[in-house]
């Protein structure tokens, strides 16, 4: 392109300009991203929930059990493949500080109706065969420095008086996708059953279930929730999705507060590049002036001070997405057992570096449209 | 008396000796003035003259202490300015020089008074005080009914003359005058000339001008021409004489 | 002497369409800055008042939370005989509570949201004395009502007064409103313990924690010993302040670290703006500024110059910034406290101090988008500037 190297000398005029405009850039990026990665963070549970689980809670309350003879029942329903149920432990493991989920899982079915929870195989049979077992996820293995083979004591107050349970952890499991959940800690319901006063015996906490197809949802559903009705225990029945996001909902507002912070970022930025465009364009009314004079035509004009502004804007873009990918990590290591780990979706980036073009863009017109239009006579008396 | 050949008796307002200033341009050195020599005394009015690029904005700059000479002496009422430092020559410049330029150099935020007060705050005098003398300079240049007007409201004329009442306000030694009519039509011009050769005439000022217009030049009472570095006298006889030739 | 400060003000004000992006800017950080921490501080202010200096409470050894704790009727009477509690009429002031969740639709997104709901002794307003009625009336011992707090009533779906909600397997009358003054009972549910556990299926004769009211804050220490070392007991005692500061710290820390986070990058955003201004700026009045500096105004008055302009700027864009997150302050919200798993509604606390601190804050950023332009304003060549078109 015959004027590229006009731009990139226009570029290159006032260094310092160009460096905090590129970083204006920068910044913003980095701050869309962040915002993007914590929304979805905060979302984690509604994006890997299977479209073809249900999950089936006490309709009183979450901290309700209800009998274990409901997973039988519950299998004889036509359309459902596979029923597993946990049981919250709540324990300790050293400290406070340190949580991760904890469930008594049915060894049988689990694997069944989880099956993106990979443990290699040798691992699952001593685990199956050793009622002590557990099975811990990559990333609290990681956080604790487990290995496989080491003694686990959790002490736990919830259950009858405060006890410590000791365990062996026979395996670790990992997920396929970087988003899924790699920090519970699993170990035999047989075990939890045997040890817990009378009143927590034969107890399920929730039911998940794995359906033949995603259709068969609201059927199911509903044939659950009406077989126990009218019990001791009513039954509240939902896609697993739908449940993940009945928990993100009561963030209440988290996600209105991330769209508020990225529309004044998108003004902001909007408005410091659009006036850095405006004063560079004024400043070299001149040479627009004498470029249009020689020839050059008023679209061609518009097009070098956009192409400029799309330049810089990609620049700083590129730059915004590489610190983001770097910091990222970092802080998601921060906020450890706050949130859910913080990751970098290819969709995100391609997403920001569309926004700063844009932006740039959109930036650059007011002034393009500006130079474009300028009478020649005008622009050469001002100087 | 005005002379260039540097054999003056050391009693003059503003001495120069040997002065030299040499620029690196691409590699190269630039020898802008060489061994250049200047006495004027109190109450004298010198115009300076050359072509383009010949050095007498230069020069005036090294007089006004804006510059520092690569080699000779400036002597201003006593004091030996070249070998003052940063800080010193700044309190000196405030004290001793009063500038008019070609494009005013008003600070548009402020007004005519406001303007014209400035170098005043780098006194100690009291607000008061600074209002008497703001004030008597603005009549000087008879402006004293624009004192609350901001420069985009006065005429280019009008801007000058206040430049040249900040100028005197602080009734400095001399004043530096680079094309003070440069910019303006000629009945403005004239006026400003007037005004100019009444502040030597009537106050006893002593001024230093460069300009490139022979009309104005002739005002003053001796024109020097700056050729290849050093000053040249042009007799007053011949005010046809100018280097350069343009009328 | 100093280059007149209304030099500054002028030369901002004319040059408004650029200074106004260093002004956004700055609001924008402290804004967002100033929302976080009062978002956090609010969290942990309702927690915090949630407990009185001399209340203790008593958990389970080994519990963290209510919910994971249980304490036992018999271990209430012990309790109850403890040296250092404070008598009413009818006896030692305690309440043994049975802390519940029940899903309630949340009025914002109709979606449930895991409410406490707290069985309390009918005296319970004896030991919590902070708390009061302002609508309707206490519930009455043995019977099937309950009084909500001003938060859960503005919050979830249903608790409204004379209104009937199902919990357990009971229905259940709203017959009071009651104001804790901004604590995380005003986001319970309350009602008698006894009736409340047999809704749940829970049996009678347990409970998660006990309150009581100590005769003065030092009491605490003679009634904690008393209880800590009766060999029939097995129970944690606090002072019912520390219980409840220990509940927030993990969705503060989080609120505060990802507030803390996102106000770092937007600061060095409008740094970047602020310089942008300021270098303009500089550049633009390069005439005069030379000029003073001819006139004889030194280095350090035109650095000092400059830096005021910078701080005039981001003081004015800290204010705004202030100014525009204020009608925030006392917006209720509701989130999750992770730790104990129910559902908590607090307001944003925008406090002085606070404010105060995002101010400065500006006007840090504004040293730092000031001073490179102040210094560079300071070096200029003053012969060259002067004559420049």
């Amino acid at each position: 392109m015959k004027f590229r190297r006009l731009i990139l000398a226009n570029l290159f005029r006032k260094k310092i300009r160009l460096i905090l405009t590129v970083g204006s850039f920068a910044i913003a990026l980095v701050l869309f991203t962040f915002l993007a990665v914590v929304n979805s963070a905060f979302n984690r549970g509604v994006d890997i929930a299977g479209a073809d689980r249900l999950v089936i809670v006490n309709r009183i309350g979450l901290i309700q059990t209800m009998p274990i003879s409901y997973g039988d029942k519950i299998r004889a329903i036509p359309g459902v493949k596979y029923v597993t149920q946990n049981h919250w432990f709540g324990g300790v493991y050293q400290d406070e500080k340190n949580f991760f989920p904890q469930f008594a899982i049915d060894v049988e079915n689990h694997r069944h109706v989880y099956p993106e929870f990979q443990v290699p195989d040798d691992q699952w049979n001593t685990f199956v065969k050793d009622q002590q077992g557990a099975i811990a996820g990559a990333t609290t293995a990681k956080r604790f420095g487990w290995k496989v083979g080491d003694r686990i004591p959790i002490k736990n107050a919830l259950y009858g008086a405060t006890k410590t349970w000791e365990f062996n952890l026979d395996g670790i499991y990992h997920t396929q996708k970087a988003d899924g959940d790699q920090s519970q800690f699993w170990f035999h319901w047989k075990n939890f059953d045997e040890n817990v006063p009378a009143a927590v015996k034969s107890t399920a906490g929730w039911y998940i279930l794995k359906l033949n197809s995603p259709d068969d949802a609201v059927r199911v559903a509903k044939t659950i929730d009406t077989m126990f009705a009218n019990s001791s225990s009513e039954t509240k029945t939902e896609t697993e999705s739908a449940f993940a996001a009945g928990f993100a909902k009561q963030f209440g507002n988290i996600e209105f507060l991330i769209l508020a912070i990225g529309s004044v970022v998108f003004f902001t930025l909007l408005l410091v590049t659009g006036n850095t465009m405006a004063i560079s364009v004024r400043e070299r009314t001149a040479e627009l002036a004498v470029l249009k004079a020689i020839g050059v035509t008023d679209r061609t004009i518009l097009f070098l001070v956009l192409f400029e502004a799309m330049l810089i804007a990609f620049i700083g873009g590129v730059i915004g997405l590489l610190l983001a990918w770097a910091a990222i990590p970092v802080i998601s290591v921060a906020l450890t057992g706050l949130l859910p780990p913080l990751l970098l979706s290819k969709t995100m980036l391609s997403a920001g570096l569309l926004f700063a073009i844009f932006v740039g863009t959109v930036s650059g017109l007011l002034p393009g449209i500006g130079a474009m239009r300028m009478r020649v006579v005008n622009a050469l008396r001002r100087v | 008396m005005i002379r260039v050949d540097g054999q003056g008796s050391g009693t003059s307002l503003i001495q120069v000796r040997g002065l030299e200033k040499t620029y690196k341009r691409g590699g190269e050195d630039i020898r802008v003035l060489q061994r250049l020599n200047l006495d004027v005394d109190k109450g004298d009015f010198v115009a300076f003259m050359g072509p383009s690029g010949s050095g007498k904005t230069t020069l005036l700059n090294l007089l006004g202490g804006l510059d520092v000479p690569s080699a000779g002496s400036i002597t201003v009422d006593g004091d030996e300015i070249t070998h003052m430092s940063g800080s010193k020559l700044t309190n000196w410049r405030a004290r001793h020089v009063g500038f008019i330029f070609q494009m005013y150099n008003l600070i548009p935020v402020l007004t005519a008074f406001q303007n014209v007060e400035l170098p005043l705050l780098l006194t100690k005098l009291s607000s008061s005080e600074r209002k008497k003398h703001v004030e008597t300079a603005l009549s000087v240049v008879g402006l004293a009914d624009r004192m609350r007007h901001y420069p985009r409201q006065l005429s280019g004329g009008q801007e000058q003359r206040v430049t040249i009442a900040r100028a005197i306000v602080s009734d400095p030694t001399f004043l530096l005058c680079d094309e003070p009519t440069g910019d303006l039509d000629r009945k403005s011009a004239d006026e400003i000339m007037a005004l100019i050769e009444e502040l030597v005439g009537k106050y006893g000022k002593t001024v230093l001008m460069v300009t490139h217009d022979p009309v104005v030049a002739a005002r003053a009472h001796t024109t020097l021409h700056l050729e290849k570095g050093v000053l040249v006298e042009a007799s007053k006889a011949e005010p046809g004489v100018v280097a350069g030739g343009v009328r | 002497m100093a280059i007149p400060i209304i030099y500054n003000i002028r030369s901002v004000r004319a040059r408004w369409t650029s200074s106004i992006v260093a002004v956004l800017g700055i609001a924008g950080t402290v804004g967002v800055f100033v929302a976080m921490l009062s978002l956090a501080r609010g969290f942990q202010a309702t927690l915090v008042a949630s407990g009185s200096e001399d209340n203790a409470l008593i958990v389970r050894a080994g519990a963290t939370t209510e919910m994971t704790s249980g304490v036992g009727l018999d271990a209430v009477k012990i309790i109850q005989d403890a040296p250092g509690i404070a008598r009413g009429a009818d006896g030692p002031l305690v309440t043994p509570e049975a802390v519940l969740m029940a899903p309630i639709p949340l009025i914002s997104t109709s979606t449930d949201a895991n409410v406490e709901i707290r069985g309390v002794s009918p005296n319970v307003l004896q030991i919590r004395k902070q708390i009061k009625i302002v609508q309707g009336r206490m519930f009455q011992a043995g019977l099937a009502e309950v009084v909500v707090g001003k938060n859960a009533n503005t919050t979830y779906r249903g608790l409204t007064l004379g209104n009937t909600i199902h919990l357990g397997s009971v229905n259940w009358k709203v017959v009071g409103i009651f104001d804790a003054g901004g604590s995380s009972f005003d986001s319970e549910v309350w009602g008698d313990a006894h009736l409340l556990s047999g809704a749940y299926n829970r049996p009678d004769n347990s409970f998660q924690s006990v309150t009581v009211h100590l005769n003065s804050p030092d009491a605490l220490g003679q009634f904690k010993d008393a209880v800590t070392t009766d060999p029939r007991l097995n129970v944690d005692v606090m002072r019912e302040i520390s219980y409840y500061a220990k509940q927030s710290t993990n969705m503060t820390t989080l609120i505060t670290r990802l507030g803390g986070f996102v106000a770092m990058i937007m600061a060095i955003g409008a740094i970047f703006g602020a310089l942008n201004t300021m270098y303009s700026a500089v550049a633009d009045r390069g005439r005069e500024i030379a000029t003073m500096r001819a006139l004889g105004f030194g280095g350090p008055s035109v650095v000092f110059s400059f830096l005021l302009e910078a701080l005039l700027i981001s003081f004015f864009g800290g204010v705004l910034g202030c100014l525009a997150v204020l009608r925030l302050n006392g917006l209720t919200t509701s989130t999750i406290n992770f730790q104990t798993f129910s559902n908590l509604a607090f307001a944003f606390k925008i406090t002085p101090d606070l404010m105060i601190g995002g101010i400065v804050f500006a006007l840090i950023m504004g040293v730092i988008g000031g001073l490179f332009p102040a210094i560079r304003a300071a070096r200029l060549p003053v012969a060259t500037a002067l004559r420049e078109l």
